[in-house]
């Protein structure tokens, strides 16, 4: 076996999420056919990488919500990787902000950091249930919510 | 955290398979052969991404199978430099705070990557950060089970193909002499791991997801 090049992309968990899950439902529709033998690896990585996902930010997003992410993205200057940090995390506090962006202080003022967290927070969807936990303690307005 | 790592390798397909479609076929070999394990300097092997090209195939004498030349894209489980993962606390040790992901294990944030300062409590077996405040330092512990997010600082791949019988390791003569409780026999018999992900805390924002939620 020959790797040709060992980092041809980034995927972001959203991706990863999808390609699992739609490999799974083939796979059940396939059904216990004589051609799973042997494919226990599979089965335990698929079902192990699922588990965390599905608990990632990553299991309620959809392709146009990753688009438009990025669109909203393109003006702020960070790199690749950095903005796949911000999608696949959902960060919601300042802080957070600055371990994913290298030396913030000097890129980042803080009402641009204020801003980003705006973006992140209502381009892409939160957990429902502490969404709804945090409503009721703060002033969130569902306005930027698109469900 | 996942990469698409492009790959080539002759898959074998035998008899007993020729009625299927040779791409279903391969796309089950090469699962088969690659799913949940790690190359090295490569990463930990998740899922077939696509195949992208088949060579022709080849049939050799005094075998039935057909051989054939793929090129492929694999999913990898490989996080760069600097970046930040949220994982589990697995157990803690001398050594550090072991991490798991759920799919992969081999995480250690070592002692000197804790936020400081840092206290390993030896009855309980769990590290402890001494956190301080104006009413004096809080002991934070660092459960097993709990949620704490951790930036990647250094990866170790490991060699772990067969080899000839193995010379005697150097630190076995070293432990006795160290080590009061644990028998040096353990440590040679404990399997090493072809992949560990270096982890620190030492930094704002990071540790366990209950420090940081207010």
């Amino acid at each position: 076996m020959e790797v040709k090049n060992a980092n041809a992309a980034m995927l972001s968990n959203y991706e990863v999420f999808k390609l699992l899950t739609d490999l799974k439902e083939q796979r059940k529709d396939a059904g216990k056919s004589k051609h799973s033998l042997g494919q226990q690896d599979l089965n335990t990585i698929m079902y192990e990488t699922l588990k965390y996902l599905s608990k990632t930010p990553c299991s309620r997003q959809s392709p146009e919500i990753v688009r438009e992410f990025l669109t909203t993205m393109m003006p702020q200057k960070l790199t690749k990787a950095e903005k796949l940090q911000l999608l696949n995390q959902r960060p919601q506090s300042a802080v957070e902000i600055q371990l994913m962006v290298e030396e913030s202080e000097e890129r980042l003022t803080e009402e641009q950091i204020e801003e980003l967290i705006q973006t992140v927070a209502g381009v892409l969807p939160g957990d429902p249930e502490q969404e709804n936990a945090a409503a009721a303690d703060a002033e969130m307005n569902g306005g930027a919510e698109q469900s | 955290m996942f990469v698409l790592v492009e790959m080539v390798d002759t898959v074998r397909i035998p008899p007993w398979c020729f009625h299927r479609q040779l791409n279903e076929a391969v796309a089950e070999e090469l699962n088969k052969k690659l799913a949940n394990k790690v190359v090295f300097n490569v990463g930990l092997c998740i899922c077939l991404y696509d195949i992208t090209k088949l060579e022709d195939s080849y049939i050799f004498p005094g075998d039935g199978a057909s051989h054939t030349k793929v090129h492929f894209r694999f999913v990898v489980f490989h996080p760069f430099l600097e970046e930040i993962l949220v994982g589990k606390i697995k157990y803690c040790s001398q050594e550090g705070v072991h991490v798991t992901m759920g799919f992969f294990d081999d995480i250690l944030i070592p002692p000197e990557s804790l936020q400081q300062p840092a206290k390993f409590d030896e009855a309980e077996q769990v590290w402890l950060w001494e956190y301080e405040t104006d009413e004096g330092a809080h002991d934070l512990y660092m459960d097993q089970g709990e949620e704490i997010r951790f930036r990647v600082t250094d990866e170790v791949f490991v060699d772990t193909s067969p080899t000839g019988p193995a010379a005697a390791t150097p630190d076995n003569a070293a432990q006795p002499g160290q080590s009061t409780a644990a028998p040096a026999e353990e440590s040679t018999e404990k399997k090493e791991a072809p992949y560990t992900l270096i982890g620190t805390i030492c930094e704002p924002g990071l540790g366990l997801l209950s420090w940081w939620n207010n």
